[in-house]
């Protein structure tokens, strides 16, 4: 079990990758960890770029995590996987929605959505695990709940057991909410 | 994390503070990063928790509250502490009866800010001692002891908070409830008129305060030295320690949890143990100047940036940049700003704008998004309330010395949220129709405060328990002011609100614009989706005017060679454009501009 970690979640303001570092950063805490997790909230929250930072260990520090130190990534979207090149290194594991959002010059036709982006990562020597996530939030019955497909997949990286996050999904989403989600996060585990 | 650990941010730990606290009254104004605090304050019943207009009023209704008596408690953004600068001056010299404390929450890169003011300068300059935590345990601790000296010294105490620490989360625990103070009126001139002659008795006070305090800050156990490897100590607080604590695990740390008055004594004998003394800080060299002017030798903004936020890689970098290893470069891709939500009453409004020839001037809130593509529909964005009075300085500038025979009147628009409006727009239009301007005001009243995530204001007619309040009638009070031209649109009718923005303009007196539709983002609007529009592909002749709205749910697919004819479009047609209907929001603006019936209603 690794001792201490840095992970980061990246996509489009909406997408609720809030909940999913909750998710995340809750089941860390459950395993015994320290963690911070910093969150960028306002106008950045509208539509742009967002991106969450969970960083855990025995006791941690900074709040942010250090360009080229990122173990593991969540994108939801695939220029999202990208954007934060950065931030990643040789080995650095990338879990990515495989869905486009438009950005506003791409919707206009001003310019094209990249092709093959993904090549830009795996060239580097990073690690990157596609997941169709709008497509098992669908059959989840909810596309509102790629965010926690996303933590299913990102779930057999982590040393804790399903149940801790399970347990997590119980007490952190609304009750009607539920049954879907615990459906989403199954479906993405499964992902390997 | 035990029974007694919480796992919360920096905003959720001052709440639970001042409740421990035994806060009675808190008032502020949202803004980013500090909305969360009196968010999270409601949720204790103990506290009576408000929204305020302003955080001018925000304060002084928590003067009100000190004065009787009571634990009170101001929350505000940065930019916000300028607003409540006024009272915050004067309470300095006034002093407290129940312990005051002023939360300000600087935003050091301008996340969500116009500028990055360092309000530790504040500190200095009001006379006043300021607490700087690192993380949410010592943001929960700091305004808990921020209360203990507010009383003991008889001052307002300010808790400075940055990005990085209000919206980090981390472990906090909860501690005992403190037993509330009894309010009541007690009379007490001396110390709460002041007049001069009475001011000037308390100013004196002010410095015997500030003595007292440098001497508290010497003991205070927030200030401490970590001793460690002697070749090179830092001087640190807020976040900056955290970084420090990081990329020098060894070196020896003076941490000051207290960033003001400083604790003379105490640096002196830290610079004397190190052999480099550093100042690692966000921002303004505020600790270097004064450590500087104590004689004491030290490096400081020669070496750290005085710009945006810091991180370990900074400050790795300007310590011992010999020790940076090199990262993967960015790689090149469109970017992804902020846009107005799919939906967003605002963006008609500013559609309209952008297709007349005027100056827009504009104002704080989600829709200062006007101002990107294709809209590009702001000319200017200073500050809270600006929009109407900057407006009025250029008319009357036209006026006074335009060329000669230009009309004026239909030159300068201003834009102004619900919100802004009546945080300080209010006594602007009360200028401009007094000091008789001719310029547009509109109103996007959407009522609620959005941008910082749908804070209600007196506009809502619901209070921050969302109990029902009193909802203002901005008509009515515009008529009082004396607007004589007023009128109220659908601002998701695009071409009719056209007709009524040019009719204002051409008047040659003040004139009132008032787009009337909630923000697609309350709770009630996400509720109803009985309609729903879409594209009927066959009849687009890809004109575009839709695409010009730039509505995130819609998008243009550009036609191949031959694909218009072989898809039965006419054979010069470039390409159509597309709803997305998981991301739409049914507000039919792009509706009321297609003139072919490509995008039409459909009922749900």
């Amino acid at each position: 079990m690794e001792k201490s970690g840095n992970i980061l979640f990246s996509g489009v303001g909406g997408q609720g990758i809030l909940l999913a570092s909750e998710i995340v950063a809750y089941a860390l805490l459950d395993a015994g960890f320290d963690a911070k997790k910093s969150e960028v909230h306002g106008m950045a929250q509208r539509g742009g770029s967002v991106t969450a930072e969970l960083r855990y260990g025995k006791k941690v520090y900074s709040p942010l995590i250090e360009p080229g130190k990122v173990d593991l990534q969540m994108a939801f979207e695939m220029m999202e996987a990208v954007r934060y090149l950065p931030m990643l290194h040789k080995g650095s594991r990338v879990i990515v929605n495989t869905q486009k959002l438009l950005p506003p010059s791409v919707a206009n036709g001003s310019v094209e959505y990249p092709e093959n982006i993904l090549d830009r990562l795996t060239e580097k020597g990073i690690t990157v695990i596609p997941v169709d996530a709008f497509a098992l939030a669908s059959e989840a019955g909810e596309i509102k709940t790629v965010n926690v497909v996303m933590v299913g997949v990102l779930s057999n990286f982590l040393p804790m057991a399903p149940s801790v996050y399970e347990e997590v999904i119980n007490t952190q989403v609304k009750e009607r909410f539920r049954d879907v989600n615990l459906k989403a996060f199954a479906l993405g585990r499964k992902v390997s | 994390m035990n029974k007694n650990q919480f796992w919360m941010s920096g905003n959720e730990a001052l709440a639970l503070g001042a409740f421990e606290a035994a806060v009675s009254v808190a008032s502020g104004y949202p803004g980013t990063p500090s909305t969360e605090i009196l968010e999270n304050l409601v949720k204790y019943d103990e506290v009576y928790c408000e929204w305020a207009p302003n955080e001018k009023v925000g304060l002084e209704v928590a003067i009100g509250a000190s004065f009787a008596g009571s634990r009170a408690l101001a929350t505000m953004k940065h930019v916000g502490l300028n607003v409540a600068a006024d009272p915050l001056f004067t309470a300095a010299y006034t002093g407290v009866r129940g312990g005051l404390v002023v939360i300000t929450a600087d935003d050091p890169e301008m996340h969500s800010s116009q500028n990055e003011q360092d309000n530790r300068n504040y500190a200095f300059a009001a006379k006043l001692p300021m607490l700087e935590p690192s993380d949410p345990a010592e943001a929960k601790e700091f305004i808990k002891l921020g209360y203990r000296l507010s009383e003991e010294l008889d001052t307002p105490v300010l808790v400075r908070m940055t990005t990085r620490v209000s919206h980090v989360k981390g472990i906090v625990e909860k501690g005992e409830v403190a037993p509330r103070a009894v309010a009541s009126v007690v009379k007490n001139a001396p110390k709460q008129v002041m007049l001069p002659a009475l001011a000037r008795k308390r100013r004196v006070y002010v410095e015997e305060r500030m003595t007292k305090n440098r001497e508290i800050a010497e003991t205070i156990e927030i200030n401490r030295i970590e001793k460690g490897d002697t070749k090179r100590g830092f001087i640190c607080s807020g976040v900056s320690y955290l970084y420090v604590k990081e990329v020098f695990p060894e070196a020896s740390v003076l941490k000051l949890g207290m960033c003001w008055p400083l604790p003379e004594k105490k640096i002196k004998a830290f610079a004397d143990s190190v052999d480099e003394l550093f100042i690692v800080e966000e921002l303004d060299p505020f600790l270097e100047t004064h450590i500087k002017a104590m004689g004491v030798a030290c490096k400081g903004k020669e070496l750290v940036p005085n710009q945006g936020e810091l991180n370990t890689a900074i400050v790795r970098r300007s310590i011992v940049p010999e020790t940076v290893e090199k990262c993967f470069e960015a790689s090149a891709l469109p970017p992804r700003p902020p846009n107005m939500c799919a939906g967003c009453p605002h963006r008609g409004i500013f559609f309209n704008l952008s297709r007349m020839n005027v100056f827009v001037s504009g104002d704080i809130g989600c829709y200062t998004l006007g101002f990107l593509p294709p809209l590009n529909a702001m000319d200017s964005c200073v500050c809270m309330g600006a929009s109407v009075t900057i407006a009025h300085g250029m008319i009357k500038a036209l006026e006074n010395a335009g060329a000669k025979g230009e009309s004026v009147h239909n030159k300068v628009v201003s834009v102004i949220g619900d919100s802004t409006f009546m945080h300080s727009g209010i006594t602007g239009l009360l200028n401009s129709v007094y000091n008789g301007s001719s310029a547009t005001l509109i109103i996007l009243d959407n009522r609620i405060t959005a941008m910082t995530g749908q804070q209600q204001n007196p506009a809502s007619g619901k209070s921050i328990k969302g109990d029902p309040a009193t909802s203002l009638d901005i008509e009515g009070l515009c008529r009082a002011i004396g607007v004589k031209h007023i009128w109220t649109v659908n601002p998701h009718e695009v071409p009719e609100t056209r007709k009524v923005l040019k009719e204002a303009m051409d008047c040659e007196e003040m004139s009132v614009v008032i787009s009337r539709a909630p923000c697609v983002l309350l709770p009630e609007m996400k509720e109803r989706k009985a309609v729903s529009y879409y594209t009927r592909q066959e009849n687009c002749v890809g004109c575009g005017s839709c695409i010009r709205l730039g509505c995130p749910a819609i998008s243009w697919t550009k036609f191949g060679e031959g694909e218009a004819e072989a898809k039965g479009y006419k054979r010069t047609q470039k390409g159509v454009s597309k709803i997305d209907e998981n991301i739409c929001n049914s507000c039919g603006q792009c509706a009321s501009l297609c003139k072919f019936d490509a995008i039409t209603r459909k009922e749900a």
